[in-house]
């Protein structure tokens, strides 16, 4: 039981990066490849300040800052240099590995013993349990940070961006500027996923953001189904639903190790999974057709 | 008062398919004009329009809306004085967004889009209300997705979406021509009220010669990026039907 409440606990550290792709693919319509290296920024800056003793209240908003910075960076470069978003992305995410691993020094950085996130505060007995209460409150309060955010001026301005982009300008919004932040934001999402599974699991490692855009994709499309499958239009419960399939997917991948499929194949695993949700709207259209 | 002197407009200047959109065009359009624009496809009407939004940038000559010099503002910087009807009613309203989210961003046109939440019940209830003059019956959809809407329904909301907020100049770009003719005729006569109600400087964009007569108290004709035939007021109230057809001839 409790190696689900791991998949759980994991699927909640990954919601905030699940947020993070749903604002830059499904908000703004970028494909946004930044991720990969966001995330790893986001726990080696965790572990570094960790490791050299700066007070928690710090970590986070600095966490926040610097995959803000890496968004915002591939933002520049699509809207200012007019490159591919894509490539922008890919740009930046690969020179974000030699940034991430100037800025640790090492590959590997082991948290064990060190004051965390989740030393904080002594909820429950249980260690899974404690974890539990501390990242379900921490992604709950995110939740509603970007609800709220989607619903203001500002964050209707967001969503017509990604919507109308010939519309929003005709009504005032400088669009660049929009990507930018949009981008910004979501990346410093994606970077708070890397401050919460670095502190969870003890350690940062330098390869732990490659193929991670897979898990926020699968998440996203999980919940885009649901959204599509309920018809719901309510911003809260397509939030709500992001967090959702960021837990199905976890616990999907831990039940594949349940039942025995070999740990070396997880990452076919997870890429059949995400290539199954993606095809089964598709064939359902195809038969109605 | 727009005033458009001496206006050129190049695309791809020095290379094979270079191109000379708009090609020296001196024209002032008083406060409260409604100019009607006709001239056959490639005669540089849409490039016009789209250097007085400022979505395209002239590559000589200037602009000026009320005396001020707007040449290099952006069409977000322009849409202080700018409201705008797309040809496309896909391009002029967020299909994902609700009939009232579209609204509170027409709404705010002119003001800095903040972290307030300005959708409430107050404003619910002005925009059913406006929405209610349409006579479409859309006033009780308002949560509804713009998406779920017909063409027609959705060009007419954005003519009322354009009087949401202050504005001086309505650009019209071909407004119906993806409309069936029952909601060309709502979204024409939707216009033409709005634009003396509210005294707007106008610009319409069309290939419908009916239109083109019945609307507006100027016409002028385009041709290969210059003006042929500019007709004010009295000179249009002496113009038939048929005159147009033969401009075409």
């Amino acid at each position: 039981m409790d190696f689900y409440l791991t998949a759980l606990l994991q699927g909640l550290c990954f919601s905030a990066l699940a947020l993070g792709i749903f604002i830059s693919m499904k908000i703004f319509n970028i494909p946004d490849i930044t991720t990969d290296g966001s995330y790893t920024l986001g726990g080696v800056v965790t572990a570094v300040m960790i490791t050299h003793h700066q007070p928690a209240y710090i970590i986070l908003p600095a966490v926040i800052v610097a995959g803000g910075l890496a968004g915002a960076l591939t933002g520049i470069i699509h809207t200012k240099l007019k490159i591919n978003a894509l490539l922008a992305g890919i740009l930046v995410m690969t020179a974000m590995y030699s940034v991430n691993l100037s800025i640790m020094g090492t590959s590997n950085l082991p948290l064990n013993s060190l004051p965390s996130l989740f030393s904080l505060l002594q909820i429950s007995a249980d260690a899974n349990h404690n974890a539990f209460f501390i990242v379900a409150t921490f992604v709950l309060v995110i939740v509603v940070l970007i609800s709220y955010l989607l619903k203001t001026d500002f964050g209707i301005a967001m969503r017509a961006t990604g919507n109308s982009e010939s519309m929003i300008r005709a009504l005032g919004v400088n669009t660049d500027r929009m990507k930018i932040t949009g981008l910004a934001l979501a990346n410093a999402l994606t970077a708070v996923s890397g401050y919460l599974i670095s502190q969870y699991q003890g350690f940062t490692d330098i390869s732990m953001g490659i193929g991670i855009v897979i898990i926020g994709l699968g998440s996203v499309i999980i919940a885009e189904t649901l959204i599509n499958w309920f018809k719901i239009t309510s911003v809260w419960l397509s939030l709500g639903l992001v967090l959702t399939g960021a837990i199905i997917f976890q616990l999907v991948l831990a039940l594949t190790l349940d039942v025995g499929v070999d740990a070396n194949l997880l990452k076919l695993v997870t890429a059949a999974f995400v290539l199954i949700i993606v095809s089964l709207p598709r064939l359902k259209f195809g038969r109605t057709r | 008062m727009i005033n458009i002197t001496n206006i050129h407009k190049i695309f791809n200047p020095g290379k094979p398919n270079q191109v000379n959109a708009v090609n020296g065009i001196d024209l002032k359009i008083n406060t409260g004009e409604f100019l009607v624009i006709v001239g056959s496809n490639g005669s540089g009407k849409t490039t016009l329009l789209d250097m007085v939004a400022g979505s395209v940038f002239p590559t000589s000559g200037t602009i000026a809306i009320d005396d001020e010099n707007v040449t290099k503002l952006h069409d977000y910087q322009r849409s202080k004085w700018i409201a705008r009807v797309f040809q496309n009613p896909m391009s002029g309203t967020a299909s994902d967004l609700s009939i009232l989210d579209n609204f509170r961003l027409a709404a705010i046109r002119t003001r800095a889009k903040g972290l307030g939440i300005g959708v409430n019940e107050v404003f619910k209830n002005q925009v059913k209300e406006k929405i209610s003059t349409l006579g479409l019956g859309l006033e009780n959809k308002v949560d509804q997705q713009m998406g779920t809407l017909s063409g027609g329904q959705r060009q007419a909301l954005t003519l009322l979406m354009s009087v949401m907020d202050s504005c001086k100049v309505l650009l019209l770009d071909e407004p119906t021509a993806a409309l069936d003719p029952r909601s060309a005729d709502v979204v024409m006569r939707t216009a033409d009220e709005l634009i003396k109600d509210y005294r707007l400087t106008a610009i319409l964009i069309t290939h419908n010669l009916k239109d083109a007569f019945t609307y507006g108290n100027r016409i002028i004709l385009m041709g290969e990026g210059h003006i042929r035939k500019d007709l004010d007021t009295k000179n249009k109230q002496n113009l038939k039907q048929s005159d147009l057809f033969d401009w075409f001839s």
